[in-house]
């Protein structure tokens, strides 16, 4: 059967996609444009003195040993948000699936730091992470371990990733929810008779089922990672101690609007844009085949 | 029909126009964008407010524009489109940045003196004005709120630990000697913290042992400055701030403010920030506290010296109608009364800009009645400055205060030792100087 539809007039199709053209040209290949036309120029903040220097900018980003250690945090936290934003949400919503009494309940409380915005969320863990104040460093603290996200790396990562995490389960858990509630119950009912456990269903009937939503959330996950984080990161470190938590989009902002050298800071969200096109080419091309839809 | 259309459009166009321009032509409105909030927010509404209700021609609109760098890429931002405010308030380390946007501004000078208004550079204080003064001696912003980092103790704490509450701790040695009784004494696990880790602990550093920051009068001379902060007495602060972090009597605070809260929260014993944090140490400390000048090594030769400043200066941009200029000139005028100089001092803990308002606020008795309020103020006064105590001047300085504080972070955390440390803030420091001077010669 023939699916497409074939319009009558030649313009009303265009006439159809002209406002989201119209969209996509304004919002996004126009900003992108000027941004690669700027990360080959080298001003002043005021643009007084502009001058074309063709790649400089972009070589001088790659003679940056912070900008190059900047890819390394990037990759860490990505992988962490990315990765333990997804395992924690598949696993609530398996069981929130499963929950026989107030499921309502668990779902409204899990969905509720999506709420949450951003900046508010850095704020909150902050406060919680605090070495003085917070409650959650008392605990740490209790335990014997050193607690400084002011000072050491790794707890200033650890406060920014779960800060990230936990505004981002929410969204994964609704899509997993989602996800698992259109998996057929004669599918696994069929599988318990035959003998398999809970742990074998999941592993061969639902997850395999799942693998459309996960592969959409992987994609939006690393995107988050990439780029909403800003907010928490700004709010909550700075990209401290040192350049400890300094994503790529943090450093794009810091360099552009609070030291406002804007050459540098358009080369490096060029490059930025190219590796999120890349990673999506890369998702949709290999892990996309192991996707049953 | 056609012409009963075209009159319609006409008579529409007429109100339309009517209304739009009949304010325009009573009163020429002048932007003024700002980063105050709180109190100060409304001390600068008060300003705006006192102006308008003073004259009829021009009305001063402020608006506030978010954190200091956050208002002046937001000011950049509509200078590129055409559509700047007229007065921009600007922080201290923005200064070359907008010192060097020739076609961007209008020197403060050239505003005043061509509105007819009377203008006096002298009627500041010297290291105030120098801060806004090219090295040809003209004066191109507007200095507004002006402060200084000055060292703050609690004496509850002090006579608990028992260290002479009256006495302040003057020199660095007596801080740690302080801060050692105060840690053993179990009185607080903090002994002494800090706000704003490179303006106090190395520009002012610099200045008050009357050391250079970077040659070229700490950049004041010119754009072909040099950082030279690596010096053995530069190195000797840091590894002995290291070495108090690792025993505990110093406690790191974070970059900017943070460590205000540490201090009025009654966790800390002593701090060193800028003396606009008095206001919010007054309202908040539930202890009795002191306020005394920086502490410094009494063996370097020519210490004490003068403290440099930090706060924030109006800026009158390009590209305005030149009668607007005349409003800009007025408001300027306006604000430089003494009686509002002295009262936006009292009212904040900012600087008295003008030796005028400082006297006013002695002789009102002000000081005595709030102890500790003057120190800032005798601490920029102390000496005579000198080419390396009179302010300083960097391009991208807001991108090299981070390096800076990066580099501290990471000694603070073991990575590197001080000399290391320093050593790596001047090469980075450098490195932006550099590109900064390509940027802005011609």
């Amino acid at each position: 059967m023939e699916k497409r539809v074939v319009f009558r007039s030649w313009w009303l199709p265009y006439l159809l996609v002209a406002p989201q053209l119209a969209v996509t040209i304004i919002f996004f290949f126009l900003p992108a444009g000027q941004a690669i036309w700027t990360s080959l120029l080298s001003q002043d903040p005021f643009g007084i003195n502009v001058e074309f220097v063709g790649l400089d900018n972009f070589a001088a980003l790659f003679h940056d040993e912070h900008y190059l250690a900047s890819f390394k945090v990037t990759a860490v936290f990505s992988v962490l948000v990315a990765g333990l934003g997804l395992s924690i949400s598949l696993v609530l919503a398996v069981f929130a699936d499963r929950a026989m009494f107030g499921a309502g309940f668990y779902k409204t409380l899990l969905i509720w730091p999506y709420a949450v915005a951003h900046a508010v969320a850095a704020v909150l863990w902050l406060f919680l992470f605090n070495p003085t104040l917070g409650v959650v460093a008392h605990w740490i603290k209790g335990f014997g371990i050193a607690w400084d996200p002011l000072l050491r790396d790794n707890d200033a990562m650890i406060l920014v990733v779960v800060a990230a995490v936990w505004n981002q389960i929410s969204y994964n858990f609704l899509f997993f929810l989602a996800g698992l509630q259109s998996i057929p119950k004669s599918l696994i009912e069929a599988a318990a008779i035959d003998g398999a456990g809970p742990a074998r269903r999941f592993a061969t009937i639902v997850f395999p089922l799942l693998s459309p939503t996960t592969f959409f959330l992987l994609v939006v996950n690393v995107v988050y990672a990439f780029f909403q984080t800003f907010a928490i990161i700004d709010a909550a470190t700075s990209g401290g101690p040192g350049n400890a938590t300094e994503i790529l989009v943090y450093k794009v902002y810091k360099d552009g609007f609070k030291a406002l050298d804007l050459g540098s800071s358009a080369a490096q969200s060029v490059i930025l844009m190219l590796i999120v096109i890349a990673l999506t080419v890369i998702q949709f091309r290999y892990v996309e085949r192991k996707v049953q839809y | 029909m056609s012409l009963r259309i075209h009159r319609l459009v006409r008579t529409l166009a007429a109100v339309a126009f009517a209304g739009v321009a009949l304010p325009a032509l009573a009163q020429t409105e002048i932007q003024w964008w700002h980063s105050m909030t709180g109190a100060l927010n409304d001390r600068v509404n008060e300003f705006a407010k006192g102006f308008n209700e003073s004259q009829k021609e021009f009305k001063v609109v402020p608006v506030f524009k978010g954190q200091y760098p956050e208002s002046m890429a937001a000011a950049i931002a509509a200078f590129r489109a055409g559509n700047a405010p007229h007065i921009l308030q600007v922080f201290e380390v923005g200064t070359a940045t907008m010192m060097s946007a020739k076609g961007a501004i209008v020197p403060v000078q050239k505003v005043m003196t061509d509105a007819g208004e009377k203008f006096d550079q002298k009627a500041y204080i010297p290291s105030v004005a120098g801060y806004y003064t090219t090295s040809k001696g003209q004066m191109l912003s507007f200095p507004f709120n002006s402060s200084t980092p000055v060292f703050y103790y609690n004496k509850d704490m002090f006579e608990k630990a028992g260290v002479d509450p009256n006495r302040a701790p003057a020199t660095w040695p007596e801080v740690m000697a302080a801060a050692a009784k105060i840690k053993t004494s179990g009185t607080s696990q903090c002994a002494y913290t800090s706000g704003w880790p490179s303006w106090v602990h190395v520009e002012n550093f610099s200045a008050w042992h009357n050391v250079p920051i970077a040659t070229r009068e700490n950049g004041m001379a010119g754009l072909d400055t040099v950082f030279q902060i690596n010096t053995p007495l530069h190195v000797r602060h840091w590894s002995n701030l290291k070495e108090w972090a690792d025993k505990g009597y110093f406690t790191y605070g974070g970059r900017t403010n943070q460590a205000e809260a540490k201090f009025y929260s009654g966790e800390c014993a002593m701090l060193t920030s800028s003396s606009a944090a008095q206001a919010n140490i007054n309202r908040n400390a539930k202890f009795k506290y002191g306020v005394a000048f920086m502490p410094y090594y009494a063996d370097v030769a020519g210490a004490p010296q003068n403290s440099i400043i930090g706060g924030a200066s109006l800026w009158a941009m390009a590209g305005k109608p030149k009668n607007d200029y005349k409003g800009v000139a007025k408001f300027f005028t306006y604000l430089s009364d003494p009686a509002r100089v002295a009262e936006w001092h009292q009212k904040t803990g900012y600087l008295p800009i003008t030796p005028a308002a400082y006297e006013m606020t002695k002789s009102s008795g002000f000081y005595e009645k709030n102890p500790g309020t003057d120190v800032s103020v005798r601490q920029m006064l102390n000496k005579p400055p000198t080419a390396n105590s009179k302010g300083l001047r960097f391009g991208s300085f807001v991108q090299i205060r981070t390096a800076f504080e990066e580099e501290f972070e990471n000694m603070l955390a073991g990575k590197q030792d001080a000399k290391k440390a320093l050593d790596n803030a001047v090469e980075r420091g450098n490195d932006m100087l550099r590109k900064f001077e390509k940027t802005v010669k011609e």
